[in-house]
C-alpha cells in the first residue's frame, strides 16, 4: 500500500473537499472536479477572486453538476416567466430565487457583485437566514433564463419548485407585529414622561396643563387600545366562540377594564388613570410575542407533493428534447428522466433500463429494477442511465398525489391537547371573577362608588400579563436552544406536546438508518492491490449506483484502462484489463462465467451488492448494507425507559435480525407496513389512550405525522424536502432525541415555576385592590416588576436547564 | 408655566419623528433581514484591496 500513503491527500481550492486521483490542477491549484475549476476560471477572469479570501474553500462542489445536463428551457415561457419574477416592467424585471447553497460571507459578496459578470444586472440583493436572493436586471440586455445559467455557471444553482411560485406573506406579518412594538413602545415611553408630575406628587403645576397633560395621555393611548390590542380581543372573542377560556380572555378583561376607568378618572378629573401601566402591559405582551413568533425561516413545515415534484421535465417531442413546465404535460407524452431525476408523474418505461428508487415513497430499502413495458409510479427516483416513459395519468391523478390526499382528510381527526397555561387561564378566570364578584358585593352596601372603583382595581391589578409572558418567553427561548442543536420545532405548542408523549413510534429507513451513505464489505479472501485495482479499473466506467459504491471503496491509485467494456443492465460489467477478464454483478450473471470446473466453496447470499469473478474464478462479494444511525441504539433504549418504543418499516424484514441484535428483543417490529398500515397502527395506539410520537422521514409516513399527535421528520439537510410535520430534526441530531425531550419537559417546568411566581404577585395585587388601597403609582411599580422578573426567572431557567444537558452552545 | 405645554409639543414632535422613522424602515424591509447587512458592512475594504492587488498582478505580469 506504499503506493497510497505517498500521495497527500489535497483539498479543493473551490469547495474543500479532499481531492482524490481525479484532481485537477490549475493555476498550481487543486480542484476536486472540472466544475469546481470552471466556475474558479469564470471568477478568475472577472477579478472576483476575493470570493476566496473572505472565506476559506467558500464554494460547494460541483462533482454532480457536470453529470446532470439540466435544461432551462422552461424558463423561456411566458406563463413561467410571470409566475416566477416578483416585478416586470418593459425594461426591468425583479426575480428572487431560493438558492441552498448560499452559506457563506463570501457568497453574499459574489452575488451581490454579480453585475461584474453580466452588465445587464442591476442589483442583486442576499438574504442570508433565508438563503435567496433578488435580482433586478434589465431586459434587453439578459433573459430569466441566462440569469439563471449564469448563477449555475457560477455554482449558485437556484431551487425552482412548484411551491415556491405561491410567494408566502410572512414578511407582511412579522412586519405588523414590529409595528405594533414600535408604537406601544413609543406611547409607553411618551406617557411614563406625562405622568411623571403625579409620580412625584408635584403639585405646583396649573390645573389646566394637568388638564392638558391628561388629554394628550387619552390621545396617545389610542391607537395601543385600537391597534396593539386589536388580536388579543379578537384571540379571546374567538376563544369565547369555541367555549374555551383561553388566557387571551382574563387579559382581554383586564385590558378593557384598565383603559375604562382610566379614560373616566381622566375626563371626570378624578385622577391620573392608569394609563402608563396599560401602555406598558401592551408592550411587554407583544415582545413576548415577538419572542415566541421566532420563525425558522429555511424551513417550512407545510410542504406538500407539490414542493417535491420538479417543477420542469424534459419533453421529448419529434427526438428533440425540450424543458417544459410540469404542468403543461398530458397523457401520452414521451418523457426523458436523467439519472438521479424524479419521476413526475405514473408512466410506463418504453426505453431504457429502470433502476427505481422508492425509498422515499415506500420505505423500501433498495432501488427496484423496471423493464420496458412496466408501470412506474410518480416520486421514484431514477438510480442509473438515462431512461424515457410515457406519461400514463395526470400529475392530479397520480398515486403520489392521491397518497396526500388521503391523508388530508385524516387532519380533522387529531385529538388537540390542552396547554398547561390553557388549563391553568380557565381556573384563573373563574378565580378572578368570583373575588372580583365578592369585592362587589362586600363594598356595595358600604359605598356605590367604592365598590365600582374596588372592583375595577381588582380586575386591573390581577391582569394576568406575567402569567400571559412567562409561556412565550421560556418556551420560546427553549425553542432557540433546540434549533441551535439541530431540532426544529414549528411552534411552541408542540413543545408543550412533546411532555406529554406515551408511546414512540420510528419509521426504519431513511430515520433509524440513514438516509444517504450505506456501509460496504468485502465477503470471500482478501483482495490483493492488484485484484483492487482491476476491479476499480472496471467498475469507475459505470454509473450504476452499486458500480460507483464499489469504486469508492475499492479506489486506488493509477487504474488502468480495460480493453473491452461491456455493460448489461441488469446483470453486471464484463471487462478485458491486462489480460484479465473481470466480471462484476448479479448472481446469475457470474454464474456465466465461472468455470464449471472450478465450483467456487462460498457463494455468498446478497440483498444488494454484487459478485466478483475473476478469470472465471469466484473471488467473493461486495455487500452492501443500510447503515444505522449514530448511537441510534442508545437513543431507543433510553427512550424505552419511559415509553413503550415501536418499530414500522415499509421495507421486507431482511434487516430484522440485524436489528434485533442492534436495539434488543422487547422492541416491537412490523415490517411490509404501506403508508396506510403506519396511519392505522399510529390510530390503533391512540385507541389505547396513548398520545404518540411519530419519527419518520418520507413521504412513505406523511399519514403516520399527521396522525400523531407529535411528528417529527428527519432530515439529512434541513433545506430539502421533508413531509409536512411538527418539527424537523436534523439526521446528524438524531442521537441527542431523548435529551431534546426531556429538555422539552425541563421548558415546560420552567413555564410553572413562572406561572406560580406570578401567582404570588397577583395574590400580593389583589390583596391590595380588595382593601381599596391601589394608586397608580403602585400598579405602574408592580405592573413591570412582575413582568421583568418572570421574565427573568423563565430566561435563567431554560439557559440553565441547556447547560446541563449539554443543548446549548 | 405654559412653556412647558411648548416643551411638551416639541418633545412629542421628536419622539413622534423617531417612531416614523422606525415605521418607515419596517416598511421598506430593513427588519425582513437582521443578519445579512451585518456582514455586508464589512465588504468594501475587501473589494478595493481586491482591486489594487489585480492591478499590481496585472503590470507585473
Amino acid at each position: 500500500m506504499s503506493e497510497t500513503e505517498n500521495i497527500v491527500k489535497a483539498k479543493c481550492y473551490h469547495c474543500g473537499d479532499t481531492c482524490d486521483m481525479t484532481a485537477v490542477i490549475f493555476e498550481e491549484k487543486p480542484f476536486c472536479c472540472e466544475g469546481c475549476k470552471l466556475v474558479y476560471s469564470i471568477l478568475r477572469e472577472n477579478q472576483l477572486c476575493a470570493y476566496y479570501s473572505i472565506s476559506e474553500t467558500p464554494g460547494v462542489t460541483q462533482r454532480s453538476r457536470l453529470k446532470s445536463t439540466k435544461k432551462w428551457g422552461y424558463l423561456e415561457d411566458i406563463g413561467m416567466v410571470s409566475r416566477l419574477v416578483d416585478f416586470r416592467d418593459d425594461t426591468h424585471t425583479k426575480v428572487t430565487f431560493f438558492i441552498p447553497s448560499i452559506h457563506c460571507s463570501s457568497c453574499i459578496w459574489l452575488l451581490e457583485n454579480l453585475h461584474k459578470l453580466h452588465q445587464g444586472i442591476v442589483h442583486a440583493l442576499v438574504n442570508l437566514p433565508e438563503r435567496k436572493v433578488s435580482i433586478s436586471f434589465l431586459n434587453t440586455h439578459i433573459s430569466l433564463r441566462e440569469v439563471v445559467e449564469l448563477l449555475t455557471s457560477i455554482g449558485y444553482e437556484p431551487l425552482i419548485r412548484l411551491d415556491s411560485l405561491h410567494k408566502a406573506e410572512k414578511h407582511r406579518l412579522s412586519r405588523l407585529l414590529y409595528n405594533k412594538v414600535g408604537i406601544a413602545g413609543f406611547v409607553f415611553g411618551n406617557i411614563m414622561l406625562l405622568s411623571f408630575p403625579e409620580y412625584l406628587s408635584i403639585d405646583a403645576s396649573s390645573a389646566a396643563l394637568k388638564e392638558l397633560f391628561g388629554y394628550l395621555i387619552v390621545l396617545l393611548s389610542l391607537p395601543v387600545f385600537f391597534y396593539c390590542s386589536a388580536e388579543y380581543f379578537q384571540s379571546a372573542y374567538k376563544g369565547l366562540r369555541a367555549k374555551l377560556i383561553n388566557i387571551d380572555v382574563p387579559l382581554s378583561i383586564g385590558i378593557i377594564v384598565f383603559y375604562i376607568r382610566s379614560l373616566y378618572e381622566i375626563f371626570s378629573g378624578t385622577g391620573p388613570g392608569y394609563m402608563d401601566s396599560f401602555a406598558g402591559l401592551i408592550f411587554f405582551l407583544l415582545l413576548g410575542k415577538l419572542f415566541q413568533n421566532k420563525t425558522f425561516d429555511l424551513l417550512n413545515f407545510e410542504r406538500d407533493y407539490k414542493s417535491y415534484f420538479p417543477i420542469a421535465v424534459t419533453l421529448l417531442k419529434n427526438s428533440v428534447e425540450h424543458s417544459v413546465p410540469l404542468s403543461n404535460i398530458s397523457i401520452g407524452d414521451r418523457l426523458v428522466i436523467r439519472n438521479n431525476e424524479l419521476i413526475p408523474v405514473d408512466s410506463v418505461l418504453v426505453s431504457g433500463y429502470g433502476h427505481i428508487d422508492y425509498s422515499f415513497l415506500t420505505g423500501e430499502a433498495n432501488a427496484v429494477d423496471k423493464e420496458i413495458g412496466e408501470v412506474l409510479h410518480a416520486g421514484g427516483k431514477q438510480m442509473g442511465n438515462r431512461i424515457e416513459i410515457t406519461v400514463s395519468k395526470n400529475v392530479e391523478q397520480s398515486y403520489l398525489t392521491q397518497l396526500w390526499n388521503e391523508n388530508a382528510l385524516n387532519k380533522n381527526l387529531r385529538r388537540t391537547l390542552y396547554s398547561f397555561s390553557a388549563v391553568v387561564s380557565k381556573y384563573f378566570t373563574y378565580a378572578l371573577l368570583a373575588i372580583a364578584a365578592g369585592t362587589f358585593l362586600f363594598w356595595l352596601p358600604r359605598d356605590t362608588a367604592l365598590a365600582v372603583s374596588t372592583v375595577s382595581a381588582v380586575l386591573i391589578i390581577a391582569c394576568p400579563c406575567a402569567l400571559a409572558l412567562s409561556t412565550p418567553f421560556a418556551l420560546g427561548n427553549a425553542l432557540r436552544y433546540l434549533a441551535r442543536a439541530g431540532f426544529y420545532l414549528k411552534n411552541i405548542t408542540v413543545l408543550e406536546k412533546l411532555t406529554k408523549i406515551t408511546s414512540v413510534v420510528f419509521d426504519k429507513t431513511g430515520t433509524i438508518t440513514k438516509q444517504e451513505g450505506t456501509s460496504i464489505t468485502f465477503l470471500g479472501t482478501a483482495l490483493t492491490l492488484h485484484e483492487m485495482k482491476t476491479i476499480f479499473s472496471t467498475v469507475r466506467h459505470s454509473t450504476h449506483p452499486v458500480s460507483r459504491r464499489i469504486a469508492e471503496y475499492t479506489e486506488v491509485p493509477a487504474p488502468i484502462e480495460p480493453e473491452t467494456f461491456l455493460e448489461k443492465e441488469g446483470e453486471g460489467i464484463e471487462a478485458f484489463i491486462d489480460d484479465n477478464h473481470v466480471f462484476i454483478g448479479s448472481g446469475k450473471g457470474a454464474e456465466l462465467f465461472l468455470k464449471t470446473e472450478e465450483t467456487p466453496e462460498v457463494v455468498h447470499e446478497l440483498i444488494s451488492g454484487a459478485h466478483v469473478v475473476i478469470n472465471g474464478r469466484y473471488r467473493g462479494a461486495f455487500r452492501i448494507e443500510s447503515v444505522y444511525r449514530d448511537k441510534i441504539a442508545a437513543v431507543i433504549s433510553n427512550l424505552q425507559k419511559k415509553h413503550p418504543v415501536s418499530i414500522l418499516s415499509g421495507d421486507t424484514p431482511k434487516e430484522q435480525d440485524n436489528l434485533r441484535n442492534l436495539i434488543g428483543e422487547d422492541v416491537p417490529m412490523s415490517f411490509n407496513q404501506s403508508p396506510y398500515d403506519k396511519l392505522q397502527y399510529i390510530q390503533n395506539l391512540q385507541r389505547k389512550g396513548a398520545v404518540v410520537l411519530m419519527i419518520g422521514d418520507g413521504l412513505n409516513d406523511s399519514g403516520a405525522l399527521q396522525q400523531s399527535e407529535v411528528g417529527i421528520s428527519v432530515s439529512e439537510d434541513v433545506v430539502s424536502f421533508s413531509p409536512a410535520s411538527d418539527a424537523i430534526l436534523n439526521g446528524a441530531s438524531m442521537n441527542k432525541l431523548h435529551t431534546f425531550m426531556e429538555y422539552a419537559n425541563n421548558a415546560v417546568f420552567a413555564v410553572r415555576v413562572s406561572f406560580i411566581v406570578s401567582l404570588f404577585y397577583n395574590i400580593f395585587g389583589i390583596v391590595y385592590a380588595v382593601t381599596g388601597n391601589v394608586t397608580p403609582l403602585f400598579a405602574a411599580i408592580l405592573m413591570p416588576v412582575s413582568s421583568v422578573t418572570v421574565i427573568a426567572l423563565t430566561v435563567l431557567l431554560t439557559m440553565f436547564y441547556a447547560k446541563r444537558r449539554g443543548i446549548a452552545g | 408655566m405654559s412653556v412647558i405645554a411648548v416643551l411638551i409639543g416639541f418633545s412629542l414632535m421628536v419622539a413622534g419623528a423617531f417612531l416614523g422613522a422606525f415605521l418607515w424602515a419596517v416598511r421598506t424591509g430593513q427588519y425582513d433581514d437582521k443578519y445579512t447587512p451585518s456582514i455586508r458592512i464589512l465588504f468594501d475594504d475587501l473589494k478595493t484591496e481586491d482591486t489594487k492587488h489585480n492591478q499590481t498582478n496585472k503590470e507585473t505580469s
